[in-house]
């Protein structure tokens, strides 16, 4: 069998064990790549644990820029051998397979397909290291050296990385510097012509960056005004909180005094991490919480409480498996209904969908001028993988003129001036009413919020009627916001078609390469990415211009769909759901053949991803 | 309830503090509890401390969960903000306000059920965590508003109006504010106003998480022989180890107290409590001997009164996270965002 050969195009993926420190070793390949001007999509996949489960990082080089997970690996650099046999059985017909050959590995564990690139790292680094620690982190850092040799990657490019990584432990440069030349020099002397997996220098990369999206989302904040952070930890929400005290501690301390412009909270629990959300906000700072599926079960009551006493709120989702604990270290976007109609009653809640982490940063800093613009908790829906996995994307970007909306809110001087208030009331028409900040006048604009039924005075009240005005007035609301929020983004094909594709936030990377594959197949659709909920008009439209639509997402119950058909009373018919809910990020090859067998487009030889 | 709407206008010989305020400017809404409820007797205790401190009735917040207790903020301080929140989770939601503006008071108002029982978790953490608060509970040891069932302050074999002894041990939430680092902690008997006022202003001028457990008995639920939540209860074995004043900032200390029965003890905000000592052994600036003495009445059937616990030198949550002056809800876009340049440089280091 003829060994794979491709240029800038082809997988590797790396078996390590979790807690060996192998993932800044495995960034800095996707890094080097990257500064070679090669588009690299990286996915961690990772266990619910701390040290000792096995874990992968996938790269998959991409000269023409795909950035989903493509399936397959052509390259397996398997350092873990209690995945061994499953790691080995995954990759393609022809691919390659570096371990660490130190101590023999009888024949049968191997394919006979493979090409092998042994390297006997423990052996390298029981020559050069003493210290037992040293001797696993250069392990890391040896394969990527003998990587680098393999797939031709620009050596100074990889020296200059580490350079700039350790720029603050400056002393931990060199000796870095010289494991990769272990690893390079080994490869070299053993290892020539062994690999034709090739990176080639291009510039597709321009000024993009590589940066993950809860990072992206902390600095949306930091950006959009938050000032008061309340959190749980869950996974993989985490990295966003500490990554906006981190961005906060930068960006945020007064130079004068030392003293913070931010305050944040490690709460006691979710409930606790939303109340104060809900307190701040009411009090007129801008507040928001990050959390993950369990959280948001248990946020519930105080999502209603908000939604009908009109207190903003930001809430980040950063979706992963459900039901329960389900798969807390795996992505899905199956948080939608829990979301949507959260907390008891009649509840209609705002959600944004990023595509990414540069919209998770755009979607971020919107979601505090929406919330206060509609007095409202607004979700913004990530997910694991774009959360946790650095993303190549377009930079962040912010308009220097840009002010926030405050949104509705009366003034000491307007109250002053004689200026009417009920809290519940609808002035303008579009059923948003006015605010006042407590303490802001000592006689005027005084207000009692509750939970519990109010008239237009914020009065309390069990008449029928007065509890129906205000509840007919929030779906009055829920109108208005359908007006502000990111409207949906329409990519028509090629050629006219009576097909259409619906989907959202980290599906469309799958996407749009999948389109490119069904296109080949001679199935045209028209794509429509959906940003936000409530729907805009657009997407009924789209609907109704199309013979079928199919919805494309990562949960087992077609939760957009359902969504669609409730909100816009579609005929579910009218779909074909294709669903994608394994844990891991759905692939374009998962979209092309799912989609192509329920069109009966003939052959299409397609592999699903194997782990 | 009472049904009589008192008339709007004011009595021209009514008195005003140096704000210009009467007391009826402190006043809220009519109450809707039974007539009698001893939580009535509190919100009128507590208008009346905020009418002598001279409090400007909009620098307060009034923050409750659910329950009878928590309803009654309704019913005082009508020109302040107020937010009946959800079921034993004012707390947190008091600390997101006072996250947002340091410079109100936060006045919490809740009840045993509210915070020995759904909301035991939410109390416990913000009196770690040193929010500058003053936390009322309301105790009456009894679900009102669901009709008469135990809460967990109740105490072990107290019995409820259809005849059911509690077998349960009682949650005692100032043993409990004891152990978690609360810097104020007063016992209160809602039929004693005397006692009431005074501690309710203390608690106020007080920097730190300050709890006022006040036993408020239910007429309707938790009054009767056999309750040790009664007022008939409360009355005969209450033992007030002190009497408080409080002395503003600005007002001079003058001698008028006998030393060695009189102790003072100076607040952070410059103000001073003049402790009446009644009982000669207490001291209330020892948290430990605080914990032991209570337990000790405990045990002999008292309940033990008046200011138990303060720390002249309390800090509070805003100290600890290192925040501005400035209330983080008047800072603007200058304050908060760091600005397309810096972006542009931060977007770099992706790179």
């Amino acid at each position: 069998m003829q060994p794979i050969s491709a240029t800038n195009d082809f997988v590797v993926k790396f078996a390590n064990i979790n807690g060996s420190g192998s993932a800044s070793a495995n960034e800095l390949f996707a890094r080097a790549i990257l500064r070679m001007g090669v588009p690299v999509a990286s996915r961690n996949i990772f266990p619910s644990n701390i040290q000792g489960l096995p874990t992968w990082y996938e790269v998959r080089v991409s000269g023409e820029g795909w950035l989903g997970r493509r399936g397959g690996v052509d390259l397996m650099v398997a350092l873990n051998p209690q995945t061994w046999d499953k790691d080995v059985a995954g990759i393609e017909p022809g691919g390659y397979l570096l371990y660490d050959s130190t101590k023999p590995i009888p024949l049968s564990r191997f394919r006979k397909d493979l090409r092998l690139l042994p390297v006997p790292l423990t052996e390298i680094c029981n020559k050069a290291y003493s210290d037992p620690r040293q001797r696993q982190l250069f392990k890391n850092i040896i394969y990527i050296g003998a990587l680098v040799f393999l797939l031709e990657i620009d050596l100074e490019v990889a020296q200059w990385l580490i350079t700039e990584q350790f720029e603050d432990k400056k002393k931990l440069i060199a000796p870095n510097i010289q494991a990769l030349g272990f690893g390079y020099d080994y490869a070299r002397d053993h290892l020539g012509g062994a690999c034709s997996l090739k990176v080639k220098r291009d510039d597709k990369v321009s000024d993009r960056i590589f940066i993950n999206g809860n990072n992206a989302a902390a600095l949306g904040c930091v950006y959009g005004g938050a000032t008061v952070c309340a959190w749980y930890p869950i996974t993989p929400s985490t990295s966003l909180a500490e990554a906006f005290a981190r961005h906060c501690k930068r960006l945020r301390v007064d130079p004068e005094t030392g003293r913070n412009k931010f305050a944040i909270v490690q709460a006691e629990d979710e409930i606790a991490a939303i109340g104060m959300v809900a307190g701040a906000n009411w009090n007129g700072a801008r507040g928001f919480t990050a959390t993950s599926g369990p959280g948001i079960s248990l946020m519930q009551e105080i999502f209603g409480f908000c939604y009908y006493a009109e207190v903003p709120a930001v809430i980040f989702d950063i979706q992963r498996g459900g039901p329960s604990t389900g798969m807390p270290t795996r992505t899905q976007q199956s948080d939608l209904l829990l979301t949507a109609y959260s907390g008891h009653g009649d509840t209609k809640h705002v959600m944004l969908f990023p595509e990414d982490p540069r919209e998770a940063f755009e979607f971020a800093a919107k979601a505090f001028d929406l919330a206060e613009r509609l007095q409202t908790p607004v979700f913004v829906m990530s997910d694991l993988d774009i959360g946790m996995n650095d993303w190549l994307c377009e930079p962040l970007s912010w308009d220097k003129d840009r002010r926030y909306d405050r949104g509705k809110i009366i003034t000491a001087e307007e109250l002053e001036a004689g200026k009417e208030f009920g809290r519940y009331l609808d002035v303008d028409g579009d059923a948003i009413p006015y605010r006042t900040l407590p303490g802001s006048h000592p006689t005027k604009g005084a207000y009692f919020t509750r939970g519990s039924s109010h008239d237009r005075y914020a009065r309390y009240s069990e008449e029928g009627s007065v509890y129906v005005e205000v509840m007919q007035r929030l779906l009055q609301k829920f109108e208005t916001a359908k007006t502000v929020v990111p409207r949906p983004v329409l990519r028509p094909a090629k050629e006219k078609t009576s097909y259409g594709a619906i989907y959202f936030g980290s599906t469309s990377v799958a996407m749009n390469e999948a389109l490119v594959s069904l296109e080949k197949l001679g199935l045209h659709l028209d794509l429509l990415r959906v940003r936000a909920f409530p729907f805009a008009e657009e997407v009924v439209d789209f609907i109704n211009a199309h013979e079928q639509v199919f919805v494309v997402e990562q949960n087992r119950d077609a939760q957009l769909q359902k969504l669609i058909v409730n909100e816009c009373a579609i005929d579910p018919a009218r779909f074909i759901s294709i669903l994608h809910f394994d844990g891991t990020p759905v692939t374009a090859r998962f979209i092309t053949q799912a989609i192509s067998d329920r069109m009966k487009l003939g052959k299409h030889k397609t592999q699903e991803a194997a782990e | 309830m009472t049904y009589i709407t008192k008339p709007k206008l004011h009595h021209p010989g009514l008195k005003t503090n140096k704000l210009g305020y009467t007391h009826r400017d402190y006043e809220g809404r009519i109450s809707t509890l039974c007539a009698g409820c001893g939580h009535d007797s509190i919100s009128a205790a507590l208008i009346q401390a905020c009418f002598e401190l001279e409090l400007e009735p909009h620098r307060v917040a009034k923050m409750s969960g659910i329950g009878c207790s928590s309803k009654t903020p309704d019913y005082f301080l009508g020109q302040s903000h107020g937010f009946n929140s959800v079921h034993g989770r004012m707390p947190s939601v008091l600390t997101g306000a006072n996250l947002a503006n340091r410079n109100l008071i936060y006045l919490g108002v809740s009840g045993d059920g509210d915070s020995a029982s759904i909301g035991l978790g939410q109390f416990v953490h913000s009196v770690r965590r040193g929010v500058n608060m003053v936390y009322i509970c309301e105790n009456n040891g009894v679900y009102g508003l669901t009709k008469g069932q135990f809460s967990a302050t109740a105490d072990t074999g107290s019995k409820a109006k259809t005849g059911e002894i509690n077998a349960d041990s009682p949650i005692d939430l100032v043993s409990l504010a004891l152990m978690l680092g609360a810097t104020f902690v007063a016992r209160s008997f809602s039929g004693d106003k005397k006692q009431l006022v005074p501690l309710i202003k203390a608690a106020i001028a007080h920097q730190g998480p300050a709890l006022l457990d006040i036993i408020s008995p239910c007429v309707t639920f938790n009054n009767h022989a056999g309750s040790t939540k009664s007022f008939d209860f409360v009355r005969d074995h209450n033992e007030a180890v002190n009497k408080l004043d409080l002395v503003p900032p600005r007002k001079e200390i003058t001698a008028d107290y006998e030393p060695g029965t009189t102790e003072l003890v100076r607040q952070h905000d410059g103000s001073y409590l003049k402790l009446a000592k009644l009982n000669a052994q207490y001291d209330p600036t020892n948290r430990n001997a605080a914990l032991a003495y209570l337990q000790e009445r405990m045990k002999a059937g008292e309940i033990v009164t008046g200011l138990l616990f303060v720390d002249e030198t309390a800090a509070d949550l805003h100290g600890h996270l290192n925040t501005v002056e400035a209330p983080l809800n008047t800072l603007g876009e200058a304050d908060l965002c760091p600005g397309a340049e810096m972006l542009e440089s931060i977007n770099d280091e992706y790179r």
